[in-house]
């Protein structure tokens, strides 16, 4: 018993239990909206798994979800909302893509400036709703709401000029092909490439016919590297005792103004990363006149949420998430559910997950009252 | 308390990020009724842009073309709605892998997407709304509209039905395909003060946005306060707001793509019709039956009746309707050309 109520504490098994009763309830969600529930299901999990291009296809849809998901994680540990990761990612898009547009080294150089480019657009924006909360106390919820429409209107700025406007399309250039980061990228654009990789019926679905790029190899490294900085360093001790209770942390010597800035700029420049790997791993490689949020920054609070912040979570939170995204556009041309229909499931399982917090409590309560009548 | 918080705001966010995905759209279309009746061999599908499928526009248009062909001939149609330009690669692939036999992609910013996905997939047919093609491939169509034949139509009916001797344009984002729109509405103008002997002025805007109503709507009232009492919009959901705009000043306005008079019928005085699901459905019905149509692009206006004015004329002052009807039958039979370019526009007016 008391094994069991262990298990049934643990994050993991909590969040599974909510992923599993998410599915429930979407399934009879579907079944009211006249969508036979089963199927629907099915469909949605072939849509996943049925062949290698759907998943490394999830794979590539995930990665900029997972990376601004570690951003969001990052500053939540530190006590901060970072709802701004929004406005983070759209700016990195933009740097990445005026740099790799202006500029045309050899890749050597040239991905790791578009890279860094959008790493320190991300920091930037990220650190101005820190330093606001630092220094003057505006909580960084407003500001940085306020700075993902700033962002917005800026990148539809950036559209229209001369210098990256492409002709009769809404969105820029694409950036120099110097700077593109698929795996195999210039080789599979070649005649003799083609030929190679049709051979290979794995290579030819996984790698010829996707955008299959090198982000989520970062993704995965960064989370690692960000886990370790959190829990093994001096620096992330420091951080994380400002998130859980500013008053002590300062009066241990910590400076919490300092951690709140540093929070920030981190978490943005991870927004940023995600956005420059979305650039250069991507097509079409540049950024559109946008009509409202592509929601990648708010997904990533999505993903925070179902990892319980945690930054090696966000790996699977997100993976589950760009499932959810991809598989669910199978709904649409297999069982014809509106997308809407999709956005409804994938709610119901995120907040499914966010409920969670209600199963210990509830343990708690069966046990002891199981005790007391024994 | 402040964990609890920020998981509250975290929720909140989350609902407000997931209700953005689907907003803007109320109408719930069922995407493709049982497969089970009249099994077809030939199946037809399409990407939207990111306007999504539902947009009261050319992706809406282009679906309900592809419904009517399932009806006519049993032929099985599906799409996809694209949320963000990184999906039309994805989701041709995704149709293409369905079985697809010709693939739609809906508005040229899909024309990279197409071009890409037709490179990789020698065997499937693909079809383009808009755009058109430096070297089309040979299983690549382009679909291309004479946009200035009713833009010179509609502005005829401005010309004519201006009383300041002021009209309007709002563009969204200026391009070749916008061009259309503006210089044969300019044209027509012309013609119909030619025609009248009178000065008319044509007020040109563009608001660098498809989808920003907002800003449609301040350019279209400031146009309105400035004297212009005719505006027509080439400028998708940024149109709306010109529309609205109308409304409030209780002036006309001129609609695109379908008859937009259900949006304000006091004040719509016609619509510069561009039938995009009529041009869909007739080029997949022509591959569906075998013809090869790739490798080219293939152009629709008033000579097809893929573009026009609506029948409905009871905001129009007399006759106005009828003698739009004659110079839509000089178009038809050549006798006039309206321009596409500026300098097209020029030579026109200098006639």
């Amino acid at each position: 018993m008391d094994k069991a109520i262990k298990i049934l504490k643990k994050p993991l098994t909590m969040t599974l239990i909510a992923v599993f009763f998410g599915f429930i309830v979407a399934g009879i969600i579907l079944a009211a909206a006249g969508y036979p529930p089963v199927h629907s299901l099915s469909v949605l999990f072939d849509g996943v798994f049925s062949s290698p291009k759907h998943i490394s296809n999830v794979i590539i849809k995930s990665t900029p979800i997972i990376l601004t998901g570690i951003g969001v994680a990052f500053a939540f540990k530190t006590g901060l909302f970072n709802i701004g990761a929004e406005g983070q990612f759209i700016m990195g898009c933009v740097a990445s893509t005026v740099v790799g547009i202006l500029f045309d080294f050899p890749p050597v150089i040239q991905i790791p400036l578009v890279v860094l480019a959008g790493v320190a657009a991300g920091a930037l924006y990220g650190g101005i709703a820190g330093f606001l909360k630092a220094k003057f106390g505006i909580h960084e919820v407003l500001t940085s709401i306020m700075l993902n429409w700033i962002a917005l209107y800026f990148s539809n700025y950036i559209c229209t000029l001369n210098r990256f406007h492409k002709p009769d399309t809404i969105g820029t250039y694409p950036i120099n092909r110097s700077g593109y980061t698929m795996i195999l990228g210039n080789y599979k654009t070649t005649e003799a490439g083609k030929a190679a990789l049709a051979q290979n019926e794995f290579l030819r679905s996984t790698v010829l016919k996707t955008d299959v790029n090198v982000g989520i190899i970062i993704a995965v490294i960064l989370a690692v590297f960000i886990w370790f900085l959190l829990y093994k360093t001096a620096k992330g001790f420091e951080l994380r005792a400002v998130g859980f209770n500013k008053s002590a942390a300062e009066f241990s010597g910590i400076y919490v103004n300092k951690n709140i800035l540093h929070s920030m700029l981190i978490s943005g420049a991870i927004c940023g990363l995600a956005a420059s790997l979305y650039i250069t791993g991507n097509s079409p490689h540049g950024i559109a006149t946008l009509a409202a949020f592509e929601n990648t920054g708010f997904n990533g609070l999505s993903v925070c949420l179902i990892a319980a912040s945690s930054p090696i979570g966000c790996i699977f939170a997100g993976l589950l998430f760009g499932g959810l995204i991809y598989g669910g556009q199978s709904l649409q041309y297999e069982v014809g559910a509106p997308s809407e229909i999709i956005n409804i499931v994938i709610g119901v399982i995120v907040f499914f997950v966010a409920l969670t917090r209600i199963i210990p409590p509830l343990v708690d309560r069966f046990s002891k009252g199981g005790k007391k009548h024994a | 308390m402040m964990r609890k918080g920020i998981v509250l705001g975290l929720t909140a966010a989350m609902v407000l990020s997931l209700t953005a995905c689907g907003g803007g759209k109320t109408e719930t279309t069922k995407a493709q009724e049982e497969t089970s009746g009249g099994k077809s061999s030939f199946s037809v599908a399409m990407i939207t842009d990111t306007g999504g499928i539902n947009d009261q526009s050319f992706n809406q248009s282009a679906w309900e073309g592809l419904t009517e062909l399932k009806n006519k001939t049993g032929a099985e149609v599906n799409y996809i709605e694209s949320k963000q330009a990184s999906d039309f690669v994805t989701n041709l692939e995704r149709l293409g892998d369905s079985g697809a036999n010709l693939l739609w992609g809906v508005g040229y910013a899909c024309a990279d997407a197409v071009l890409e996905a037709a490179g990789s997939n020698p065997d499937i047919q693909y079809a383009i709304i808009d755009n058109a093609y430096e070297n089309t491939p040979s299983n690549v169509t382009g679909v291309m509209f004479r946009a200035q034949e009713p833009s010179f139509l509609v502005g005829y009916v401005a010309g004519r039905t201006t009383q300041t001797g002021k009209v309007g344009f709002v563009g969204g984002i200026s391009s070749g395909l916008i061009d259309q729109f503006q210089y044969g509405f300019e044209a027509g103008v012309k013609y119909a003060a030619k025609e009248l002997g009178k000065d008319i002025d044509i007020s040109v805007q563009y608001a660098e946005s498809f989808s920003d109503a907002a800003k449609g709507k301040a350019i279209a009232a400031r146009m309105y306060s400035d004297g212009c009492d005719v505006i027509y919009h080439a400028a998708g959901g940024t149109g709306t707001g010109v529309i609205e705009a109308a409304k409030e000043a209780d002036k006309w306005v001129i609609g695109v793509d379908r008859d937009q008079a259900y949006l304000a019928p006091e004040n719509v005085l016609t619509s510069a019709l561009k039938l995009v699901g009529k041009a869909v459905q007739e080029v997949s019905e022509e591959a569906m039956n075998g013809k090869e149509i790739g490798g080219q692009t293939l152009t629709f206006g008033l000579q097809e009746d893929c573009v026009g004015i609506p029948e409905e004329h009871g905001n129009m002052a007399e006759g106005v309707y009828e003698d739009t009807l004659k110079v839509k039958d000089k178009i038809k039979n050549g006798e006039l050309t309206p321009p596409t370019t500026k300098e097209e526009y020029e030579a026109f007016i200098a006639k």
